[in-house]
């Protein structure tokens, strides 16, 4: 096991008392594993992503523990939490372009970060220049400032860094979101080829896109109002869905060859509920259509089929 | 009869702000037309100046060359009284909803800004009404929307406002630029079928996306913008189902689909049910993303901001050959 999370609860501090959008999650990813990690906005999904490598100040561990490798990650503890990232654990950040500084070339950045690691760039020079040519970028790359590059070129290169000293777990935040179709694919595939080359052992995949991840994810994870709702293979999220919020969600998703003359897709209606006051029992009761008396109770996240995972009465039994 | 919208040979070049200057043409000789009622998506990935498309439509940028004509008439000409005719007619519609409004203000405030400039005579009582004659027509509870600040409102929400505001006005033609791309898949369905109730009562829409998917459900007919240049277009049904230029297969190819996996290099044994498109080498996808950007060209090179021409390929649909 590479990754297991366990009971994991996360706050964010605000005037009007604690906001928990990471609320009891327990899960894990094998080794080799790209896990998709999928639910609206709100959800909690980047929370729970961040919170595996940076807690800021607003954030708080209520509790829970992360192991990597049979290692327990002090997660709580920012200081101690340092030796790990980068090594351990490693971040594509949702926005490139925030996250490349602007005044440093590539080649400049990359010498920082090592350095703040206490890694000589000689050392990674040769791999670097391997991987440059891997991802499709010219090695003319390292001279250019961030703002030189295309949207596509920065995660490119924003996914090198990261992946720079071979974490045993890499998070991607949302990164093909803002990017075209065919540069989507690209990093997409990079993402793959990664994985396969053992550069990053397991990674987190974390989209509002189900497609993306039908096209990338051994698995995904379905997330609702800071709770896990559905975790199973891609294969049998995509083609029988259990939870009615995924099945709802796969719904309203258009692809390819759909119009509106044949088929009117639906949106599910009504809005995730406020974390900073959530309803008592399922907390997607309220938009769901097959709603009864006993979601008014917390249905547990139970395995109805081997690696199939599912919090509804209904689905469960 | 003329069309509602006629764009006829539209060209725009932009100054780089490079050493030694230079132009970059950010659309070259783009024609096509909209009719009322009609849906009209227009495909491009970014830098194919879809959206200078748009904003010179919306008179927020003009052309360098070419003309854009509403109802029979040329609009780069009008100022004044003229052009807020012009918008009570044309509006539009961005991506970000949350920039679209003051932070400080009320959100209905952008209702109050369209009274002052076009409705100042109306009895407020009436007013009313035809705010919550807007509201209804996109499906918002006045309840729910008035009063609030923007912060309150869910980005569909707030989109939905910014169409309802373009409502009160005797709008016939919404510019629509990536108005979902920032919205759940959950609300951007809504959002979509909202599009498609108000075509059905009558107006035309510019949907400007680069989603294939989106557009492919929305629209009537499909244009397909490659650095600037119409590559294809066409009756949607038909640019999707029998794509001729090798962009848009390869586009249509990129398109992650939920029960169908991208062809990987080394997945060679997979079967491809896509027909036509297994004809096309794998994955073109980034070398599509490297040969984005157009070299920086001087005005005197005016020749090579000429497109190659569209040809009819099929029933109401042109496809431009291949440039290198």
């Amino acid at each position: 096991m590479s990754v297991r999370v366990e009971h994991l609860s996360i706050a964010y501090r605000t005037r009007s008392g604690d906001v928990c959008p990471v609320d009891d999650v327990s899960f894990s990813v094998a080794d080799g594993e790209i896990m998709g990690l999928a639910g609206e906005s709100g959800s909690g999904k980047s929370t729970l992503g961040t919170s595996l490598i940076y807690l800021d100040a607003r954030m708080r561990c209520l509790g829970g523990m992360v192991e990597l490798d049979g290692q327990r990650l002090p997660i709580a503890d920012s200081r101690a939490m340092r030796p790990y990232r980068m090594t351990e654990v490693s971040l594509i950040p949702q926005y490139a372009m925030s996250a490349l500084n602007p005044t440093r070339k590539v080649r400049q950045l990359i010498a920082d970060l090592l350095r703040s690691h206490g890694v000589r760039d000689r050392e990674v020079m040769a791999e670097l220049k391997r991987r440059i040519a891997l991802v499709g970028l010219g090695q003319d790359v390292l001279d250019r400032y961030s703002f030189e590059l295309s949207g596509g070129m920065r995660q490119r290169v924003t996914l090198l860094i990261s992946t720079l000293l071979d974490p045993s777990l890499l998070i991607a935040d949302e990164v093909t979101s803002a990017l075209d179709v065919s540069t989507q694919r690209a990093v997409g595939e990079m993402m793959m080829e990664f994985r396969d080359r053992g550069i990053s052992k397991s990674m987190i995949v974390i989209t509002h896109d189900l497609s993306i991840l039908a096209q990338v994810a051994d698995s995904i994870l379905v997330m609702y109002a800071g709770r896990l709702a559905e975790r199973a293979s891609t294969g049998t999220i995509i083609e029988a869905p259990l939870h009615p919020y995924t099945q709802l969600l796969l719904a309203s998703l258009p692809e390819v060859g759909v119009r509106y003359d044949q088929t009117t897709l639906t949106g599910i209606p009504g809005r995730p509920p406020s974390l900073a006051n959530p309803p008592e029992g399922c907390r997607f009761r309220a938009r769901c259509p097959f709603a009864f008396d006993r979601c008014a109770t917390t249905p547990p996240f139970e395995e109805v089929a081997p690696g199939h995972f599912v919090a509804c009465w209904k689905a469960a039994a | 009869m003329t069309s509602l919208l006629r764009i006829d040979r539209l060209s725009k070049l932009y100054g780089t702000s490079r050493l030694g200057g230079g132009l970059v043409p950010a659309l070259r000789q783009v024609s096509f037309d909209i009719d009322g009622g009609e849906v009209v998506t227009l495909i491009g990935e970014s830098g194919s100046g879809k959206t200078t498309l748009g904003r010179i439509i919306l008179r927020l940028t003009s052309a360098s060359s070419g003309q854009v004509s509403f109802d029979g008439q040329d609009i780069s000409a009008y100022s004044g009284p003229r052009l807020r005719e012009y918008y009570r007619h044309v509006q539009g519609v961005f991506q970000d909803p949350f920039s679209s409004y003051n932070p400080i203000y009320r959100a209905d405030r952008v209702f109050e800004l369209v009274r002052a400039s076009y409705f100042g005579q109306l009895p407020r009582p009436r007013w009313q009404d035809k705010i919550e004659a807007a509201l209804h027509a996109v499906a918002l509870n006045p309840g729910d929307v008035l009063g609030r600040y923007p912060h309150q409102l869910s980005g569909g929400q707030q989109q939905r406002l910014l169409i309802a505001r373009a409502l009160l006005l005797d709008v016939k033609l919404l510019i629509a630029d990536e108005i979902i791309s920032m919205l759940d898949a959950s609300t951007r369905v809504d959002i979509l079928n909202l599009l498609i109730s108000l075509k059905r009562s009558g107006l035309a829409i510019l949907f400007i996306t680069h989603d294939l998917s989106l557009g492919h459900y929305v629209s009537d007919r499909t244009v397909i913008l490659r650095r600037g240049a119409v590559v294809e277009m066409g009756d949607t049904v038909e640019v999707f189902g029998h794509p001729r230029h090798p962009y848009t297969r390869n586009l249509l190819t990129a398109v992650p689909e939920l029960h169908k996996k991208w062809r990987r290099p080394d997945a060679g044994t997979a079967a491809d049910p896509g027909g036509g498109a297994a004809a096309d080498p794998p994955p073109a996808a980034s070398s599509v993303a490297r040969r984005r950007r157009w070299p920086a060209r001087t005005a005197q090179h005016d020749g090579a901001l000429e497109p190659p021409p569209l040809v009819p390929v099929g029933p109401g649909h042109l496809a431009a050959e291949s440039e290198p």
